[in-house]
């Protein structure tokens, strides 16, 4: 099977006052026809960086991809004029976010919003795109949507805002969805209504999920692959199953250990210290001051990404001693 | 201590008591145009005894945080009555304002938010003291470098702004304020949830360190299931600004009875539950609590729902160890 | 001490704004050492009326013969002190009355607040002139009136910072532990409602200057002190033989105001927390 999305050597700085922060730092993945790859990590890890650059939306005069490939169907769409760039977004990529109002326009209709992409991409005319438009909020499960498209975003609740960037994003079925945090901001019912959602349209439309998140019980609900990002670069990657029943790096394992609340009412394993500053980095590996199993060597150089088992590797000097 | 001595299995006397306890206030703006009212708490029950962690469960919109606010003075219940020691709390907010406050403190969600962004730590901890008049002000300062080691912090924090410091560090500072008064209660809304992973578990350990010590009644609020059944010993589920079940961490472990608790349980996404079995997911949204629902406020997304539950709101009731309010409660558990 | 240095280094970026605060360091050094460095009493009548500069009376003379260069310098502390004390009285009645109305809210709020409209109603020159007419027209009604009528837009802008910081989390928390409200406004909120003030007070600095040049250039100010709106008034009658006479003072109120305006500018930037993100 031939990727669907080829991320290679990507790396996105952030000049600042006090120096250049490299906020994504070689990073490289790919994603399979029909699969959801979950990009995890916390805040600073670079994460949603990476989300933003991969459609080239980090906001000019902030940030810039310094290095790397980002290949749709082998075709770079860093190396895409911008006319043609265009046409990817919101055609054969969609991108939903943590906050709905990043991506809906308060002044235009809901009904304005989804017909506007459907014109644009999809050549429709204004009454087959309103039609469409309603089809597409009925699809994701908005009620009395004759009713919804007159109204405007701020008439909506926080889940049905979500259901309606979906609907935008979905319009022309794309074969890949960015997905940014997009229930973080849901309570848990109403987020595992769109995780659900999701599911279904991901198995409808054949299209593969780029699933940006914090959550780790969210990764495990939905994702079959998982990428650890931490400090701006991949620690851990491989099948959700393996990395969470045998993390290979020990951030990874500290993360599932914090998310694993015992019901015992023990003390919680926690990872000590915090995420180092972008501008003050260690030298060897970005996890080293917080490692129960730094030795002397992890201070000195970083260490590459090592194979272990079949698909999963870890960018660590110890991987796999790391207890689960 | 006083529950060790009445044996096993009683309840020691609740610090802080609520009764019946509602909120309403006017819908827009505060100007009450229109007469909608925000039913935000309609008559909810609950105490705190020392010591131990109440865990309070629920969705954006039922009512959590007004009831965060309501127990600890920051707003006045419309009905209801809140008991501090067994006394009346409102007479006590008017007439000793400051005892109540040394009694019952609160920890905020958003420590970005919850401290002062133009004041240092010593001075943000050093309030909660020079109001109380808890020390001498040549004394002040060690006093609050006792405080902030006791948090986890060092000497080199006092003279910090918040804006140098992390989250995590910030809720530490937001936690030794709250603790300045050494109260014996203390809300704590949402202290984790803003927080990344790897540093929830250190607050919720400092949190559990610093109860074991000072033996402080915790009133958890939190929508994270996970966290909240490994932190409380009991736990009360809202709804609507009502509670729906509460009852021991232990007996809500092994059964859930409200339609409504299940599904809130079931929907928290969970490592290692095998794919598939999870339960479908509540349709709709939670009403808005201006336009409550007529009879039960569950029965317009509940699956169970039947003729009676539109008609007549069900009241909390014993069954099976703990404390329900459906009607159908019996039947769904057999 | 390094919160100035932060402050000023974020100043320094704004590079009309320094120049401006140059121009303006310029004008303030020349109203305070200006007079005793040309000892000449702006109301003597020394020379021939309406001369061109030269080389004895550097900017000319008025139709009355009088210096114009002692008139400006003068008239720079007129206008700078107006300007500077009106704004800051207007400053500390608009801190208090919005700070109590958004603090309060409820009656106390609407009361303030539609007694603020009243003024902003009314537009502000007019107002001032009323009341310098009804006072005797001295440097303190003239001061006071500016200040009477620049307060309102303080006060909204307070009220607005005041009802945002309300209801602040770290607000809430100084409740919980019991804080008087006077220690709620004066010591928490204000200090994170200050920058924008400071700079709308900056500004209206500029503002005050032009309403008192508009008051004298009427024959409504103080008729004992040289200001450079009276000056243009002198002017004015023998604009098309001698233009020197109110383009001089005419160019040092654009110069003042167009400086205090760049500065007012500089600071928004170093103190707008929107910015300081880069």
């Amino acid at each position: 099977m031939t990727d669907l999305l080829r991320v290679e050597g990507l790396s996105v700085e952030f000049p600042t006052a006090r120096g250049v922060v490299r906020a994504v730092a070689d990073l490289s993945f790919a994603l399979g026809r029909g699969e959801t790859v979950a990009l995890v990590g916390e805040s600073g890890s670079g994460k949603s960086t990476a989300a933003l650059s991969l459609l080239r939306l980090v906001p000019p005069g902030t940030g810039r991809v310094s290095a790397g490939r980002v290949l749709l169907d082998g075709e770079d769409l860093l190396a895409l004029p911008a006319a043609a760039l265009r046409k990817v977004r919101g055609a054969r990529v969609g991108m939903i976010f943590q906050d709905p109002m990043m991506a809906l326009n308060p002044v235009f209709t809901i009904g304005a919003q989804i017909a506007e992409t459907l014109r644009r991409h999809a050549g429709m005319t204004a009454a087959a795109a309103e039609a469409r438009a309603i089809e597409l909020l009925r699809r994701v499960q908005v009620p009395a949507p004759e009713r919804r498209i007159r109204q405007y975003p701020h008439n909506l609740s926080g889940g049905m805002r979500q259901r309606v960037m979906i609907a935008i994003a979905l319009a022309c079925r794309p074969a890949l969805l960015i997905a940014d945090e997009p229930t973080t901001a849901l309570d848990v019912t109403v987020q595992a209504q769109v995780l659900a959602l999701v599911a279904d349209l991901k198995a409808e439309l054949g299209m593969a999920v780029l699933l940006i998140t914090h959550d780790l019980g969210v990764v495990w609900e939905t994702a079959q692959r998982v990428v650890v990002l931490y400090a701006g670069r991949k620690v851990e990657e491989g099948p959700v199953a393996t990395v969470f029943a045998r993390p290979g790096h020990p951030y990874t394992a500290g993360l599932l250990r914090a998310a694993r609340w015992q019901e015992d009412g023990g003390r919680l394993a926690e990872i000590p210290g915090t995420v180092p500053s972008p501008l003050a980095l260690p030298p060897g590996c970005a996890f080293a001051p917080r490692c129960p199993l730094a030795v002397a060597r992890c201070r000195e150089a970083r260490p590459p990404s090592q194979a272990l088992g079949r698909d999963q590797e870890a960018a660590c000097w110890r991987a796999g001693e790391a207890p689960a | 201590m006083l529950a060790r001595r009445r044996g096993p299995g009683v309840t020691p006397p609740p610090i802080l008591e609520a009764r019946d306890l509602v909120k309403r206030f006017p819908a827009g703006g505060g100007l009450g145009l229109g007469g909608r009212t925000v039913h935000a708490l309609n008559g909810v029950s609950l105490a705190i005894a020392a010591g131990e962690t109440l865990a309070v469960v629920g969705e954006s919109g039922c009512g959590k945080t007004t009831l965060a606010h309501c127990l600890t003075g920051l707003t006045t219940p419309s009905a209801g009555r809140l008991l501090l020691d067994g006394e009346d709390a409102a007479a006590m907010l008017r007439r000793e304002p400051m005892r109540f406050r040394r009694r019952v403190q609160i920890v905020f969600q958003d420590p970005y938010a919850s401290l002062n962004p133009r004041r240092r730590v010593a001075d943000t901890v050093g309030d909660a003291l020079r109001i109380h008049r808890l020390c001498p002000r040549r004394a002040r300062r060690d006093r609050v470098a006792a405080l902030i080691a006791e948090v986890g912090l060092g000497e080199e924090h006092l003279d910090r702004f918040p804006h140098e410091l992390s989250g995590g560090q910030r809720q530490r500072v937001a936690i030794a304020r709250a603790l300045a008064v050494e109260p014996a209660v203390v809300v704590c809304d949402e202290p984790v949830s803003a927080l990344d992973v790897s540093i929830q578990a250190q607050v919720i350990n400092l949190l559990r360190d610093l109860q074991a010590r000072r033996s402080v009644g915790y009133l958890f609020i939190s929508h994270n299931l996970a966290l909240v059944r490994h932190i409380a010993r009991r736990i009360a589920v809202m709804y609507l600004g009502e509670v729906v079940e509460t009852g021991t961490t232990a007996e809500l472990r092994r059964r859930l009875l409200h339609p409504y608790s299940q599904a809130l349980f079931a929907a928290a996404p969970e490592i290692g539950r095998p794919p598939g079995t999870a339960r479908p997911p509540l349709s709709g949204d939670v009403p808005s609590p201006i336009d409550m629902p007529r009879g039960c406020p569950f029965h317009t997304r509940c699956p169970h729902a039947r003729a009676r539950c539109a008609a007549e709101a069900p009241a909390l009731r014993p069954v099976d160890g703990r404390m329900v309010r459906c009607h159908f409660a019996e039947e769904l558990s057999a | 001490m390094t919160g100035l240095l932060i402050f000023w280094r974020r100043y320094r970026r704004n590079a009309a704004a320094v120049g401006g605060l140059a121009v303006l360091v310029l004008i303030v050094a020349a109203a305070i050492v200006g007079p005793l460095v040309h000892p000449v009493d702006p109301f003597d009548m020394i020379g021939r009326p309406s001369q061109p500069p030269s080389a004895r009376f550097l900017l000319g003379t008025d139709v009355s013969g009088r210096d114009m260069l002692a008139g400006l310098l003068h008239g720079a502390r007129v206008s700078l002190v107006v300007g500077i004390v009106a704004s800051l009285a207007a400053t500390l009645v608009g801190l208090l009355v919005g700070a109590v109305a958004g603090f309060y809210g409820g009656f106390v709020d609407n009361l303030l607040m539609r007694t603020t409209d009243f003024f902003l109603t009314i537009p502000s020159f007019v107002l001032a002139i009323v009341i310098v007419a009804i006072f005797s027209p001295t440097i303190a009604t003239v001061t006071a009136a500016i200040a009477a009528v620049s307060w309102p837009s303080v006060a909204r802008l307070v009220r607005a910072e005041f009802m945002a910081q309300r209801e602040r989390e770290y607000v809430r928390a100084c409740r919980a532990l019991g804080m008087s409200n006077l220690e709620i406004i004066v010591r928490q909120i204000l200090p994170n409602a200050l920058p924008p003030v400071i700079v709308v007070s900056s500004l209206m600095v500029a503002t005050a200057i032009l309403t008192e040049s508009g008051l004298s250039f009427l024959g409504l100010s103080d008729p004992n002190v040289v200001s450079w709106g009276y000056m243009i008034g002198v002017g004015r009658s023998v604009l098309r033989v001698a233009w020197w006479m109110s383009a001089i003072p005419g160019v040092t109120i654009l110069v003042t105001v167009l400086a205090i305006n760049l500065v007012g500018e500089g600071l928004n930037d170093a103190l707008n927390p929107r910015l300081q993100r880069r």
